[in-house]
């Protein structure tokens, strides 16, 4: 009989290994899936994954489009290990758009042209000052009426969609742009500015690398962090240490809204330049399959960042080549964590074959 | 009919949908599990009865194949939870993000596509009294069920033993485990059933309320579902009531729309999420209230000691 | 001449890190109470889950009445008619009494019926057990009784009790060993786990003793003495405390005015009126049976509790009453919780990373850490408190619970704190660690540091305590001292029973 076990210690080698296996085995899944549909698996899995790191281009894309999913996951990343649940990382991140769209517009509107580096800033802390907002609302009916914050910040995604096409419906639309629900482009002042020439790669990508290091040396450096993190661990003992819980709490959600909202005003003065209603793809959603990926570390988020990217952008591609459906890249991201998150558990428990025992005689 | 009458004939028909999730998640979390895949789970099922009641015209069959896609989803959630003893929050959430992609992805076919609009059962005699009769009695069955299904939940954890023995699982496992009962297959059960039930959920959108089938069709109802459990502190009757008033908002916020009232349609579609974050707030705020309620195991790993 | 009621031979269960049950034998006559005595760790738990089928042994066999089987599971036990009253983890507690028996028995019978033969039952044996009762009402006793009227329901021929008497009154034992003496002239057999000399030598008819896994011993405790027993369950003589009794307590170190505090949990105790001084130099040493305020008055000393009313806490004569923990071990205060891996410790943590839950070496300005100091001080810790780990780098919950509880006491008493509190500080550790753990509270009182004991072990407490309270119902007794204090009045005062005004129904009424 197969019996699961606790280990005495975390096993060193399936705590490399699982991500590897978890790759592996959602590989062969899409390759099952390919077959399915009628579609040569080998040929379809080259373009998923192989693909978009051919040529100078497709790298770019790639970094660029894993530029606010390693942003987002960062915030995200630092609220988990504190045990608060914000999922509405999609909100924060449209209300970061909105923030720093709504600075662009301002700027673009009345003619003020600022120096690049300052205008960009400013885009972007408005960008961060959005996000933030909108993860204090979570944060406050969480501290103050003690409502769960999963619950919350996702009907807070739903409402910021809302808030998104609002804005870009009525008082936002470009009075020149023939009636279509978009605003005005952004001034080129306000572009956040490239990192590799002739590509779309912009120094958001450099700014997602820095937070990185930032974010380790908080979460494994500080005492802030370890007191965030001893709450997530095991909250009576941080109750006993007198580790504030209501102060990790905010800094978990107001720094992760930040986060998100800063990554909204990379994509909206980055790659898109105006506010649009597509402005995200479920990105906060997939920065939660990165965060979870990269195991909540930021060394593990960035390479996560990047892989998860490498499958939406592969998953482009092979609606364009092959005429697969786009939601092949969400079935494989969502597969990936479940798979991973299965094989994760033999870091701490291994199967064990009992032989059945006969009836003593 | 009079138009308080349609009110509430439209209000109850359309709160179905969350009455349904929230009873099968009353189930789980009664037992002691979160389950944050609901919306994930409705979805797929959505599509999975869609596809069978557009492939053999049967609306039974569809339910039938939204139940099981719904129990099957469930089924990974629960061994993955229960049986390897992953993060409970975790893995809802990835189920819930691969029910998205994953109905998405078997739904691109039949995007678009309708069935023809659901006929309303009307109760012979009752559905003929003034008023109550087309308020109450006149709708298509699964409203019906949905009210039975209430009814016998209650039944069951209320007046029979082994409801007792999964209220007594979901506020804390080890007692029923020294005593020899087999925790972990009695919550997966329950999962199961959750499962089956929020499938019949999302079946109900895709086969009654739209009837088509689009990407996220269920638009977040799988998480208002969640939040009613809380609003119903755990209690099935209570839980089909706060179903029927959020049917009741959302069904008010398309009327105004429909009249062309000067607020901005999109305001007036925020409005059952917004209602559900104040519900939620000041349900939740009375914290001693809630730990008497909440099952108190709920969302713990449950590790029987060898 | 009968068969034995129960025959275990050659038990063995391995753990991944231990070997719980190495060859272990054992045999039950009919009718004879047979304690199986042992330290914590010795194996009697592991042995006891096996009887009862809540887990399977690796070898050996298991003969019941004479005839071998294999119990697969507590229903099985159930039907061969072993009955286990536990320790704890067997109660719901929001459900009733009835609930609760009823979800212990196997299906045949309706709650009405249950209910009826919990009444017939518990009168006949002269249990006071009210079936309509919410078990989260009830005592830590009145539990206990529920337990031991569910196992009689089934008739049991063969009735386990595992550490009965830690949570119960001197009176309240008493009147057990009535029950059990009168169940065993009827013919059930008894197992009597327990780690309680006196208490076997008064009760038993024989005794088995473990030490590491293994039988060490089989024999008639009435003639044996605690001296001797003590030599087979730890191999040596019980160790001896050097007690500097000529002692005068210094200057008022921590003072509780008039403390009332209600209870912010709906199942816990709210506090009424404690009023307690407690003087540096000293040990004052607070007795009562668990669930009467010791949780709450602990938590509103050690800060995480911050509600109790201005001034009615004061350390060296100044108000901490609103203060955090933080603030507290500043100025002196440092307090040793009950529950070691998920309060004081974080289990998935290394050694040197909880050192930081409640030390400050290695946090430098600006709030950053430097490990090596943090590693260090771990490892000066680990060395002064001979903890078995394996260095500063181990994980707390890899650490057996004496060496845990080590740690965590040398932790706070290494930050040299004027005032100690501890809770439970020898519970579920070794003979060889509680003593030491002893001698090191001895030890800070004589250099002057004002030490408070909570404990449910009175022989602890009267070991080494100068002064003596009892808590019951959320109010303290007067103090006495040690030396002039006796088991009985102290077993008297926690049923509440010091002052005629304290309502003894319902919660307490002979715990």
């Amino acid at each position: 009989m197969l019996k699961l076990e606790a280990r005495a210690a975390p096993s060193q080698l399936m705590t490399v290994a699982s991500p590897l296996l978890a790759l592996v085995l959602t590989a062969v899944v899409a390759a099952l899936i390919l077959a399915a549909i009628g579609q040569d698996p080998l040929a379809g899995l080259r373009v998923l994954f192989v693909e978009p790191l051919t040529g100078r281009r497709q790298v770019s894309e790639v970094l660029l489009k894993a530029t606010p999913l390693i942003v987002i996951a960062l915030g995200l990343a630092v609220c988990y290990r504190a045990n608060v649940w914000n999922i509405g990382a999609e909100g924060q991140f449209l209300l970061g758009c909105v923030g720093a769209g709504g600075m662009a517009i301002w700027l673009t509107t009345q003619g003020i042209v600022l120096p690049r580096a300052l205008g960009v800033t400013v885009v972007l802390i408005a960008g961060m000052l959005g996000g933030l907002l909108w993860a204090a609302v979570v944060a406050l009916l969480r501290d103050r009426f003690n409502a769960n914050e999963i619950l919350v910040s996702l009907m807070l995604v739903y409402v910021a969609q809302q808030i998104v096409n609002a804005l870009v419906f009525g008082p936002w639309k470009d009075p020149q742009g023939f009636n279509m629900p978009q605003s005005v482009m952004f001034h080129a002042s306000l572009h956040l500015p490239p990192m590799l020439e002739r590509t779309r790669l912009h120094v958001g990508f450099a700014i997602a690398l820095v937070l990185a290091a930032l974010v380790t040396l908080f979460l494994f450096r500080s005492f802030r962090g370890f007191q965030l993190q001893v709450g997530g661990l095991a909250p009576a003992a941080a109750r006993y240490a007198g580790f504030s819980a209501r102060s990790a709490l905010w800094t978990g959600l107001l720094l992760s809204g930040a986060l998100a909202g800063l990554a909204g005003g990379m994509e909206v003065a980055g790659p898109i330049k105006q506010v649009t209603p597509y402005l995200s793809t479920g990105l906060g959603f997939t920065a939660i399959i990165v965060c979870f990926v990269g195991r909540l570390h930021p060394l593990g988020i960035v390479a996560a960042g990047v892989l998860l990217s490498l499958m939406l952008i592969g998953g482009e591609l092979a609606q364009s080549r092959l005429g697969l459906p786009n939601a092949m890249a969400s079935v494989l991201q969502g597969l990936l964590l479940l798979i991973l998150l299965a094989c994760d558990t033999f870091i701490h428990q291994r199967l064990r074959w009992t032989p059945s025992r006969k009836a003593s005689a | 009919m009079n138009e308080t009458a349609l009110l509430i004939n439209t209000a109850l028909a359309s709160g179905t949908t969350l009455a349904l999730a929230a009873l099968g998640l009353l189930i789980n979390e009664r037992a002691g599990v979160l389950n944050l895949g609901a919306e994930g789970m409705m979805l797929v099922a959505a599509v999975a009865g869609f596809a069978a009641a557009l492939t053999t015209g049967s609306d039974t069959l569809g339910f039938l194949a939204a139940a099981a896609a719904g129990a099957a989803l469930a089924a990974v959630f629960g061994l993955l939870v229960i049986f390897l003893n992953t993060n409970q929050y975790a893995t809802g959430l990835a189920l819930s993000l691969f029910g998205y992609g994953f109905s998405a992805f078997v739904g691109v076919a039949m995007v678009g596509k309708s069935l023809s609009p659901r006929e309303q059962v009307a109760i012979p005699v009752l559905s003929d009294l003034p008023f109550v009769g087309p308020a109450l009695f006149s709708h298509h069955p699964m409203v019906y069920g949905a009210m039975a299904l209430t009814v016998v939940i209650a039944w069951f954890f209320y007046r029979t033993r082994s409801g007792l023995l999964l209220r007594a699982i979901g506020e804390n496992p080890e007692p029923a485990h020294a005593l020899g009962y087999p925790v972990r297959a009695i919550r997966l059960a329950a999962v199961c059933a959750g499962g089956a039930l929020c499938g019949l959920a999302g079946a109900y959108i895709s086969l009654v309320t739209a009837p088509l089938w689009v990407e996220g069709l269920t638009a977040g109802r799988g998480w208002i579902a969640l939040a009613l459990t809380v609003f119903a502190t755990w209690r099935p009757a209570r839980a089909l009531l706060g179903a029927y008033l959020f049917g009741g908002v959302t069904v008010l916020q398309l009327n105004l729309q429909a009249q062309g009232v000067a607020v901005s349609s999109h305001l007036l579609t925020m409005l059952p999420y917004i209602a559900t974050i104040v519900v939620l707030a000041l349900i939740s705020r009375n914290a001693a209230f809630i730990r008497l309620n909440m099952p108190a195991s709920l969302g713990k790993p449950f590790r029987p000691g060898s | 001449m009968s068969p034995p009621r129960l025959q275990l031979s050659g038990i063995v269960k391995q753990y991944p890190a231990v070997r719980a049950n190495d060859g272990v034998s054992l045999t039950v006559a009919p009718g004879q109470i047979h304690a199986v005595l042992g330290e914590n760790g010795a194996g009697k738990s592991t042995l006891m889950k096996v009887v009862y089928g809540a887990v399977q042994p690796d070898a050996g066999e298991i003969r019941f009445d004479g005839a071998p089987v294999r119990i697969a599971s507590p229903a099985q036990a159930r039907a061969l008619g072993i009955g286990m009253v536990y320790q704890h983890f067997s109660l719901f507690d929001t459900l009733t009494v009835a609930q609760n028996v009823w979800l212990g028995l196997d299906k045949s019978q309706a709650l009405p019926e249950v209910t009826a033969r919990i009444r017939e039952v518990a009168a006949g044996y002269g249990l006071d057990v009210e079936p309509e009762r919410p078990v989260h009402t009830l005592s830590v006793g009145e539990r206990q009784r529920v337990e031991i009227v569910r196992a009689l329901l089934t008739q049991p021929r063969l009735l386990i009790l595992d550490e009965p008497t830690s949570v119960l009154t001197p009176q309240a034992v008493d009147k057990l060993f009535v029950v059990l003496r009168r169940l065993a002239d009827e013919g059930t057999s008894i197992l009597y786990i327990s780690h309680k000399l006196d208490e076997i030598r008064s009760l038993c008819h024989h005794c088995t003793v473990l030490r590491g896994g293994r039988v060490t011993g089989e024999v008639d405790p009435t003639r044996e003495s605690n001296a001797s027993l003590s030599r087979l369950m730890i191999g040596a003589e019980p160790p001896a405390l050097k007690h500097d009794a000529s002692h005068a307590a210094g200057p008022v170190a921590l003072e509780v005015q008039d403390l009332s505090l209600p209870t912010s949990d709906p199942f816990g105790v709210a506090l009424a009126g404690i009023t307690l001084e407690l003087r540096a130099g000293e040990i004052l040493g607070i007795a009562g049976v668990s669930g009467n305020g010791q949780q709450e008055l602990l938590a509103a000393l050690s800060g995480e509790d911050v509600r109790a009313p201005v001034g009615s806490i004061r350390l060296f004569g100044q108000d901490i009453a609103r203060h955090g923990p933080r603030k507290r071990r500043r100025q002196g205060l440092h307090f040793i919780p009950e529950e070691r891996l998920g309060r004081g410790a974080v289990p998935t943590l290394s050694l040197a990373d909880n050192t930081l839950l409640t030390r400050s070496a290695g946090v430098g300005r600006g709030g950053w850490l430097a490990r090596g100091e943090v590693a260090a001080l771990a490892e000066r810790l680990i060395a002064r408190f001979q903890v078995k780990a394996g260095g500063p780098g181990a994980l707390a919950k890899s650490l057996s619970g004496g060496n845990l509880q080590k740690f965590l006491v040398g932790r706070e008493i290494d930050a040299a704190p004027k005032v100690l509190i501890v809770a439970q500080p020898t519970w579920g550790v070794d003979v060889g660690a509680a003593a030491l753990i002893r001698g090191e509270l001895l030890a800070l009182r004589d250099a002057g540091c004002a030490v408070l004991v909570v404990s449910e072990e009175l022989d602890e407490l009267f070991e080494i305590s100068d002064r003596l309270v009892v808590i019951a119902r959320g109010r303290l007794s007067p103090a006495l001292p040690a030396a002039e204090a006796t088991v009985e009045q102290v077993g008297t005062w926690m049923s509440g029973l010091w002052d005629p005004a304290i309502p003894v129904e319902g919660r307490l009424a002979e715990a």
